[in-house]
Parts: structure tokens; sequence; C-alpha cells
């Protein structure tokens, strides 16, 4: 089986002065949450989508959601957590990312087993322009590789710093890629990795393609989209509204 | 939820722009094989003049589709349905005017954005079903088949009934599939097809007779044809016209077919001598779709001729193959083109 999770664990806190969390701000006629939710919804291949959000925020997803996801055929009959009959399910995140996934593995494993061939497609809510191919190609590569990362190659140059002062290293363009999502993986291996951190490793580890690269494991690229914005910076907010060709709503303007 | 179009914005420049669609507006399509049409051609040549151009462009090319359901919320397509979405939008129907010929219909890929696109949204009185137990390939260019399917019912409507010997100008994509509909609805007429190459001549199998244009010979007082059809266009539309004019037998009908830029000098005399008929027939109306699909159902051998009409099927992943694919089809020299639409 293969499930969409949606991770909208973050409260917002880098976007500046807005009320809300971001991926609640709205974009065109509706949040970017509902936009980035129905990317997964309607892709052929993906068979369930579960939404992670702070538990404060459970109602108020749920609202949403009812408002603008329209009835979907494809309901598996007595998903709890399912708003309304649509094939979505909504449940509570965790404190950090690693938390957030852990509650979307427990989830999968206690609604659909601990199957072998599941297959995890997890995305940052604030990414709204996914597009159908890189679904896709993340489904076909954790199928094949059993995991993936969405990547665009590097435009800028990286540099890294140690001491945040001086330059440490400049790596070679070439070989530099930006981490986009969704990321993928197969359900089981992904437990079984987690479950192998070490508490020191889990306070470093917020990305979970690291934990495979730091247990040696591969993880395939997939290309991304350089328009697979991640919505973080009121900028962010902005040149998403010029890609739909829309005004932007007044500051802190939400749904 | 948002969406990708690839519009055309200056010839040979595609970029992709990002749409938002309602998805309870419609019903959401997914394209699958999208197949290249001389008029998407001539867009991205910029064979157009500057104020069509100007006026059309930033715009999404291609009309010709088959997408895969992907959400209705009406409940009457299922996900997972093939179905071929109808290029034509009218905004209301006429009692006598068909809706290809009102004025204020829209058309995509021609003044509306065509369905280059990550998906599509479509009124489901726009679409029809994939014909069954035909190549999704053969469906990608089912709006041509209904172009033809179109110009021959308008045929039947304007012609009388002696329809013993039918003859098509045109060695191209549209003559085959015209000739092919024509076979197929007059098994025992003499069907002729006239070109200009013998090459592409050769792939008309089924014709009776294929003849080049500057060796036909008609004696004095006789006739190649009953009626004709006309699939050139461009500059060649003047020598197929008056020669369609010239060799059919009087009170024939002449079905014009083919695009031209410039005005074609006609012999009106001998039209009128002769009592010709000459009718337009552009574009199609869905149910063209639907009596394409049928005629491909129950006639096997028409989807596998249609079959041998795709010259190149090419996976298109973004923009950089979307130019290649314009590209190759520029060079191809029958046939067409089909994309794999995986962007």
């Amino acid at each position: 089986m293969t499930i969409a999770a949606i991770l909208a664990g973050g409260a917002g806190s880098r976007m500046g002065s807005v009320n809300m969390p971001k991926q609640y701000l709205r974009l065109g006629s509706r949040p970017i949450l509902v936009h980035t939710v129905e990317k997964f919804f309607v892709h052929p291949k993906v068979e369930h989508v579960v939404v992670l959000v702070p538990s404060s925020w459970l109602g108020f997803t749920q609202d949403i959601l009812n408002e603008h996801l329209p009835n979907h055929p494809k309901t598996p009959a007595g998903v709890p957590g399912a708003p309304g009959d649509h094939n979505v399910a909504l449940i509570a995140g965790g404190e950090r990312r690693n938390d957030t996934l852990r509650c979307a593995l427990d989830y999968v494993k206690a609604h659909f087993g601990d199957e072998e061939d599941h297959i995890l497609l997890t995305h940052d809510a604030v990414r709204p322009f996914v597009t159908h191919r890189i679904i896709s190609e993340n489904i076909l590569a954790a199928q094949k590789h059993g995991a993936c990362d969405t990547v665009i190659p590097a435009s800028d140059t990286i540099v890294r710093s140690d001491d945040g002062q001086f330059i440490s290293l400049i790596p070679p363009r070439g070989s530099m890629y930006q981490g986009q999502t969704p990321q993928t993986f197969t359900c089981n291996k992904l437990r079984l990795l987690m479950d192998s951190l070490l508490p020191e490793e889990e306070a470093v580890l917020t990305d979970a393609c690291k934990i495979y690269a730091l247990r040696g494991e591969p993880v395939a690229l997939v290309p991304g989209e350089v328009h697979n914005i991640k919505i973080t910076y009121p900028f962010d907010l902005k040149v998403a509204h010029a890609m739909l060709g829309l005004e932007e709503p007044p500051t802190g303007e939400s749904l | 939820m948002i969406s990708v179009v690839y519009r055309l914005t200056a010839p040979g420049m595609i970029e992709a722009a990002c749409e938002e669609l309602a998805l309870t507006e419609g019903v959401l399509l997914r394209p699958r094989f999208l197949s290249i049409c001389r008029a998407d051609q001539r867009y991205y040549q910029g064979a157009r003049a500057q104020e069509v151009l100007r006026a059309k462009l930033p715009m999404a090319l291609i009309h010709e589709c088959v997408a895969e359901v992907v959400f209705d919320p009406s409940g009457e397509f299922h996900p997972g349905e093939l179905a071929v979405p109808c290029p034509n939008i009218p905004s209301k129907l006429d009692e006598f005017i068909a809706e290809n010929y009102l004025p204020d219909s829209r058309f995509r890929s021609s003044g509306a954005d065509g369905f280059l696109q990550e998906y599509v949204l479509s009124p489901a009185d726009r679409l029809a079903r994939a014909p069954a137990n035909t190549s999704i390939q053969v469906s990608a260019f089912l709006e041509l088949v209904s172009v033809a399917m179109h110009a021959v019912a308008r045929f039947e409507k304007f012609s009388h009934g002696r329809r013993e010997r039918i003859a098509v100008w045109g060695d191209g994509s549209l003559g085959y599939i015209t000739a092919l509909l024509l076979r197929a609805r007059y098994p025992a007429c003499e069907l002729t097809v006239l070109g200009t190459v013998y090459e592409k001549l050769a792939w008309f199998s089924f014709a009776d007779r294929r003849l080049h244009v500057d060796h036909v010979h008609v004696k004095q007082g006789e006739s190649l044809c009953d009626h004709a059809f006309e699939c050139v266009g461009g500059q060649g539309s003047r020598h197929a016209i008056n020669q369609m004019i010239e060799f059919t037998a009087p009170e024939g009908a002449l079905a014009l077919l083919g695009v031209s830029e410039d005005f074609v000098a006609l012999n009106t005399r001998l039209i009128l001598e002769k009592g010709l008929r000459l009718f337009g027939s552009s574009r199609s109306g869905l149910s063209d779709f639907i009596c394409a699909a049928s005629v491909l159902e129950q006639n096997p051998w028409v989807g596998q001729a249609l079959e041998r009409l795709i010259a190149d099927v090419l996976p298109i992943r973004g923009i950089a193959d979307i130019h290649e694919a314009f590209r190759r089809d520029m060079q191809q020299g029958f046939g067409k083109t089909v994309l794999e639409f995986n962007a």
C-alpha cells in the first residue's frame, strides 16, 4: 500500500509576523495545506493520505479539510480519524520532525499492518507545487531502491564554515544538490533504522534520509523541480503568489 | 490544487506556469498521451501572422489527447477510466449551427490553453470515453479521427446518393484518416487517393487507386469520381481544389478540410457549369468523437491501420522533452508524433 504523510508539524516560527502557522496561510482560494493535500489525494497511485499537525490545530485543520476536499471514492471504510468520508486521515504530529515521522509510521502500522511493501511518502505541507511526476517517480524509486529523496542540482555555490566566520570548505558544485520533498521509504526499513538511533544521534538527525546515509543504506535521487519551493519566509509566499499570477493577499491574511 | 501548465510564450519558447484548479468544477484529468497537430507546429514555428501570435500567446499547445480520469465529483466517470477531451468549448448550443462553427466557441490550443498541462479540468459533457480494444496511443489522436468523421457526416448531409467513386486529395495524416473512414463507411465504393509523394501514397494500401497528382489522366467527358475530399491545405490547396473541380462528375460534392493562410483562386466557371457543391469542414464536436470511437470499436482493422500512422512515441518529462518532440515532429515525413506525457 502507498501512503502519503503530509508533515505539517511546524508552527510557523520562521514566517515573521503572521498570525497562523504558515501551512494555513491562503494561496489563491485555499490554504497552502489544502493545495498540498490535494496533490496526493488525487494521485492515482497514492491510496491513503495522512495529515500530521500540532495537536492544538487538529480541529481547525479538520474544518478546513472538510470545507475544501470533496468526497473521494477511494475511501476505505472505517479508517479512524478520516474527516468526513473521504480518504484523508488527520492525526497529531510530534514535537520534532522525527517524532512526527514516528507518529506517521505508528499510524500506518496500526491501520494497515506492517507488510513489507508499504511505501510512505513524506512531504512538507508547505510545498504545494509538488508535481504528479515527482510523486510518481518517488513511488517507483522507493519500490526499487527502498528509499529516495527529491533533489535539484545546487544552483548556488555551497560554502561550509565550521566556526561561522571563515570558510572551511567549498565543495565542488557539480556534486551538490538541494533537498526537497517528498522523501519516500519502505515503512519497515524506516522504522528499523529510526529504532536503531542512539539518543545523541536522534538529537541531530533532523532528516530521515540522513539516517539512511549514516547507516550506509542507499537513498536514490529523484529529480525535483525548481518551482517545488518550500514556503518558509514571507518572501516565499510572495513568490508563490507570483507563480500563480495572483495578487498577494494583505500581510497575515489566512484562509 | 496547483497544476503546471506548459505554455508557448513566443515561437520556440515554452515556460512552465502554475494555475489553481478547483476539484469541484469538473472532471480532473491526467493527460497520458498527446499528439502534435500541424496547427500546433505552426504556432511553435511562428508560422502564423504576428497579430495572431500576439493575441493568442502565451498558450499551452496541443489539442489531441487521451487522459486518465483522476477525479470526478459527479461520479459520471470513474478514476482510472480513459477519456478523450473535446477541445471545442461552446458557450451555448444552436439549433442549426454545429458547436464547432459557433463564433463564440473557444478551442483549446487556439485561444484557450491546450492539453500540455499536468492536470486538465474538463466539464463531463466535453468528454468521450476512449474506444475499447483500441491502442491508447491511437486514442491520443482520436480528435483528428473525429475531424475526418465530422467531414464524412457533413458529406452525407450535402451530397447526392450516388457514392460509387470517391476520391481523397492529400497524402498526409488527415488524408489517410479520411480515406480510412470512407473505406469503412463505403466498403464497396471505388476509393482513389491522390498525392504528391509516392512513398506516402504507398501507405494507403486500403485504397483502390493511389495516384500522383501530376499523372492523372481523365478522358474528355469522363470523370474520376462522384465526390471528392480535399485534405491538402497550405500552398497545395489551389492545385488540389482545382483538380477536384476538374475531375469530379457534375453535381458532385467537394469537401474542403485543408487550412490555407492565403486566399485560393478557384475555377468558378467550372463549378457553376457542373453544379458542384463545395462545403467547408473544420474541427469537430463531441458527437463526432463518440462516432469516431464507435467506428474504431466496430472495425478493429481501422484501429490497426491507425496504429501504422504513429511515426514516433516520445517520452515527456519536462520542457526540454517538449522542444525535442516538436523538433522531431518537424522532421517526420509522414505520420503522427505521439507524446507519452509524464511531466
